[in-house]
């Protein structure tokens, strides 16, 4: 499998993880997924990211491996944007290649569920001029915990 | 020396990003870590109880509070991660 991991402060360009992860035929599947910053009713003015260096590409790596133990794939892509971002942008591109469909399906949900537990990337967001540290949400750590439940359980 | 780093909204409360500590040799785990430095540095103290669900990284891997610590690892601090 071919992985491409980048922490980038810059605006992700949509169609470039489909044209890395193009093998022309070898997979019959491509997933994208992306994650924008929302507005929230239009109360958030501008998000910010910050990350730990280092810790956040190995710990991406890592969620790759284990997608590549869990499911016949191709190609994985991940890129994180950090710093300040405009509502609407793109925060986050999880993509995927594989033979058959649901294994990308599966695939870009995974990795994209222990994203959000694991890799340590935090939000501030920018409301009526203050900025607001975001809460981590009850919902993703269980969503990271069924895949990982779900494992285990086709363990004897 | 133990390096501890601090992440997001526990290093504003706790007004650095890092602090470098020399810990006495009966502290081996991270909870004892957690525990000496609430002891010697009161803002340190106040940031980590004002802080639920700590997430613990030893040597930029996660951890829990019951890994083990040896002279030059770098300890990281910080609340649950928000990305994606």
């Amino acid at each position: 499998m071919k992985t491409h991991i980048a922490v980038v402060a810059s605006p992700l360009t949509p169609a470039a993880p489909w044209q890395w992860l193009h093998d022309a035929g070898l997979s019959g599947a491509q997933v994208q997924f992306c994650g924008q910053v929302r507005d929230e009713q239009g109360r958030v003015e501008a998000l910010h990211l910050e990350h730990y260096p280092g810790m956040t590409e190995q710990v991406l790596r890592a969620i790759l491996e284990q997608a590549e133990l869990k499911w016949p794939l191709n190609g994985a892509w991940v890129v994180h944007r950090v710093g300040t971002m405009a509502v609407g942008e793109d925060i986050v591109q999880v993509a995927v290649s594989a033979t058959h469909r649901h294994d990308a399906f599966q695939a870009c949900a995974f990795i994209m569920d222990l994203l959000k537990t694991r890799a340590p990337f935090w939000k501030k967001e920018l409301i009526g001029g203050r900025w607001h540290w975001v809460d981590a949400r009850e919902s993703d750590v269980e969503a990271a915990a069924a895949w990982l439940q779900a494992a285990s359980a086709h363990e004897p | 020396m133990i390096e501890v780093k601090l992440f997001a909204a526990l290093r504003e409360r706790a007004g650095r990003d890092s602090v470098t500590v020399s810990p006495p040799p009966s502290v081996t785990s991270v909870f004892q870590l957690l525990d000496w430095l609430a002891g010697q540095d009161a803002q340190l103290a106040a940031a980590l109880a004002a802080t639920p669900r700590l997430m613990i990284a030893v040597n930029e891997m996660l951890a829990s509070e019951d890994a083990s610590l040896a002279e030059g690892d770098v300890v990281a601090l910080f609340p649950p991660v928000t990305g994606g």
